[in-house]
């Protein structure tokens, strides 16, 4: 934990150079090239984080690395030395900071305990209450099972699903969606973080960031037609999440790359990896590559070949939409 | 369209609760929802735990941990349950008139109940707050077969109505309570989108004593567009039904500018009397603005008495206008001599000519089932 704190940006970017690489070496040169330079203009700027160490010699994964991990992840996104600099641009001391996490498939695919437990120590380092950071997702049945522990009241963190805390009286709508909105984000949270996890999805190709937004609906059946398109772009237009929306850090410590929403091991791997973005596009786009690459490497065919490739994603950078980038001319993707 | 708005709410519904009304043995929400999950009829299991959904047309394929479009049946490692059985969020002792049947029982009272859950999404649902949740976002109460036959019979009721949001959805529990009912001497009658597959059709709504399918358009855009579903397979319900020798009537929203065309009315008349006969009572009924439509203005009422010239003109026998309180085209007349053989005021039954079966002024024979 220490040496995280005391490593300096170029430092940990030295070491990625190092690292075994996550995703195609001639994009992350490119991509770090930028990162350092300060070049990046327009692009979004993707960082992917790694630790092959992250699960030490057993199968849980150890806390201080992932702390570890954390900090290299925000301090090369936000060009920060200390990881508390970085924390404090993306977040004010008086606001409440909502972290949706994912927990649909239980325990063996749903966000990593220890990585949302870093997430709110920064985050008080930075100055938020710890009453003022609610943890949630759509059913605190579905968090339990997922190792989280209820907190509901008191100085503590919270934690609790929308169940606890309904659901709001009028209608949210943005093109084909129209949706009742979780209190927990609209009243409890001046900040999202998205916290989601890297995986298939049967019918949407994949879910990871936008898509988790379907946790904060009280109908997301409704918009499984079609590949979810354009209903995952429409939701994240509204802007009860749109304005709120300021990071999303992915969960790819384990990732699914076929079977998914519901855990599959068989088709589950140790990614051991963090993805970490202002842009939910650009990271949806990058997970998404990850999850081919595994797939191929697996032998089998691609999203696309089975008519399910995430078109959702360019929905949500098109022109109607603009929430992020998906051409990956205009990602850096920065290894750490 | 089954409004949930008047009738009188009984202590099982969301809606309202008066304790005082609440029935005995009904408990509320959440507190054992294993009493709600029956495994699902109507499916198909696929490779690596997923399931085909075979109750409608729409065929989900769902994988583990997921639910169907209707959001109450959910895929639990390969198996596939519906999560509202029993499971009841609105229950009312509504007037048969409202659901609309007129040409059933004239003047009765329906316990009338839903779960939560529909397998379409028309953007104009004026029960949107239950038909389009998730069984766990609504307050609900056990209510199992045998009690919903014995709450019928308490409020006088002669028919059980599974109405308010999809009873497709919910066909396990309507199956159940239809057979319970029955074995009390009670009816059954559902208020349905017509959006089922025909096996099911035939099993579920095989036990009810009357049908009415909210036809909402005679366009396969409309659906497509407003009502996310499609067109032919409620036709071909509606084909089914009249084979199985089900009352039926058919209820048509007239909503302004999406269809409420000449030719679509036209085109409607003259499907239902080459398929279904011209004794099919059609309802067009006005629309309010609701859930996603609320930019659209409540349908003119010359727009509700042109769409019924238009199906008089092609020679339907009992075409009404609804919604619209007090309109004479709410009354029943005879085809033959015209005089007034129902008169309706609301959705109450002021005066009922008709007597054994037929006009007491010229002994045609009036199509329905008009006496328990």
């Amino acid at each position: 934990m220490n040496t995280a704190h005391n490593n300096s940006r170029r430092d940990f970017l030295r070491q990625s150079l190092s690292g075994a690489a996550l995703l195609c070496a001639s994009g992350a040169t490119e991509a770090l090239a930028s990162a350092e330079s300060g070049a990046a203009g327009a692009k979004s700027m993707v960082v992917a984080a790694r630790d092959e160490q992250l699960r030490g010699v057993g199968t849980n994964v150890d806390s201080s690395r992932m702390l570890a991990l954390v900090d290299r992840a925000m301090q090369a996104l936000f060009d920060r030395d200390r990881p508390v600099e970085a924390w404090r641009r993306l977040v004010r001391p008086g606001e409440t900071v909502g972290l949706k996490v994912n927990t649909l498939g239980g325990r063996g695919i749903s966000t990593n305990l220890q990585l949302v437990a870093a997430i709110c120590e920064r985050l008080q380092e930075a100055g938020i209450k710890s009453s003022d950071i609610v943890i949630w997702d759509r059913d605190s049945n579905e968090l339990e099972r997922a190792g989280f522990h209820l907190a509901i009241g008191g100085e503590r963190v919270q934690c609790f699903g929308t169940d606890r805390a309904g659901y709001e009286q009028e209608l949210a709508a943005w093109g084909s969606v129209g949706s009742l909105l979780s209190k927990i984000l609209t009243q409890r949270s001046n900040v999202l973080i998205n916290v989601p996890v890297l995986k298939d999805h049967d019918g949407a190709g994949v879910t990871i960031a936008l898509k988790n937004m379907y946790g904060a609906i009280h109908n997301p059946n409704k918009y499984h037609p079609n590949g979810c398109n354009p209903y995952v772009a429409d939701l994240n237009m509204l802007p009860e999440i749109r304005g709120r929306m300021r990071l999303t850090i992915c969960d790819a410590t384990t990732a699914m790359y076929e079977g998914g929403p519901g855990y599959k091991p068989e088709h589950s791997w140790n990614a051991n990896s963090l993805l970490v973005s202002t842009d939910p596009v650009a990271l949806d786009h990058t997970g998404w590559q990850m999850i081919e690459r595994k797939r191929a490497e697996k032998g089998l065919k691609t999203l696309a070949a089975e008519e399910r490739a995430p078109s959702y994603i360019a929905t949500a950078a098109d022109a109607e939409h603009r929430l992020g980038n998906n051409d990956p001319k205009k990602i850096s993707i920065v290894e750490v | 369209m089954c409004a949930l708005a008047s009738g009188a709410a009984l202590g099982i519904t969301g809606v309202a609760q008066p304790a005082a009304a609440s029935p005995s043995g009904a408990a509320s929400g959440s507190e054992d929802d294993a009493r709600y999950i029956v495994e699902a009829k109507f499916y198909q299991k696929l490779p690596n735990r997923k399931i085909k959904c075979k109750l409608c047309p729409r065929e989900c394929a769902v994988g583990d941990k997921e639910r169907g479009y209707c959001g109450v049946r959910e895929n639990r490692g390969g198996t596939y349950y519906s999560l509202v059985h029993s499971r009841v969020c609105a229950a009312h002792v509504d007037p048969v008139e409202k659901k609309p049947l007129f040409h059933y029982l004239p003047g009765t009272n329906a316990f009338s109940l839903a779960t939560a859950g529909c397998n379409v999404n028309c953007k104009f649902c004026q029960n949107w707050d239950i038909s389009q949740s998730r069984p766990e976002e609504v307050p609900a109460h056990y209510t199992p077969p045998q009690r919903v036959a014995e709450l019928a019979r308490q409020y006088d009721c002669p028919t059980i109505a599974y109405t308010y949001s999809e009873p497709a959805v919910f066909a396990e529990f309507l199956m159940d309570a239809a057979d319970a009912g029955h074995a009390a001497g009670i009816r059954s009658i559902v208020v349905s989108n017509g959006y089922i597959q025909e096996d099911a059709l035939k099993e579920a709504y095989g036990r009810m004593d009357a049908v009415k399918i909210d036809l909402k358009s005679f366009t396969e855009s409309y659906y497509s567009k407003v009502v996310t579903g499609q067109l032919k397979p409620v036709l071909d319900s509606l084909i089914t039904l009249r084979k199985l020798g089900k009352w039926t009537e058919i209820v048509y929203l007239v909503l302004p500018t999406l269809n409420d065309s000449d030719a679509e009315f036209r085109g409607l008349a003259q499907w239902v009397k080459a398929n279904l006969g011209a004794d099919v009572p059609l309802h067009f009924t006005q629309f309010h603005p609701e859930y996603l439509l609320k930019n659209l203005p409540i349908t003119p009422v010359p727009t509700l008495e042109r769409a019924k010239a238009i199906a008089d003109a092609e020679g339907l026998h009992f075409v009404y206008i609804g919604n619209v309180p007090g309109h004479p085209s709410q009354n029943t007349y005879c085809p033959k001599c015209r005089k007034m053989l129902v008169e309706r005021v609301g959705f109450t039954a002021s005066e009922m000519l008709i007597r054994k079966n037929c006009c007491p002024f010229c002994q045609q024979p009036i199509p329905g089932v008009w006496h328990v």
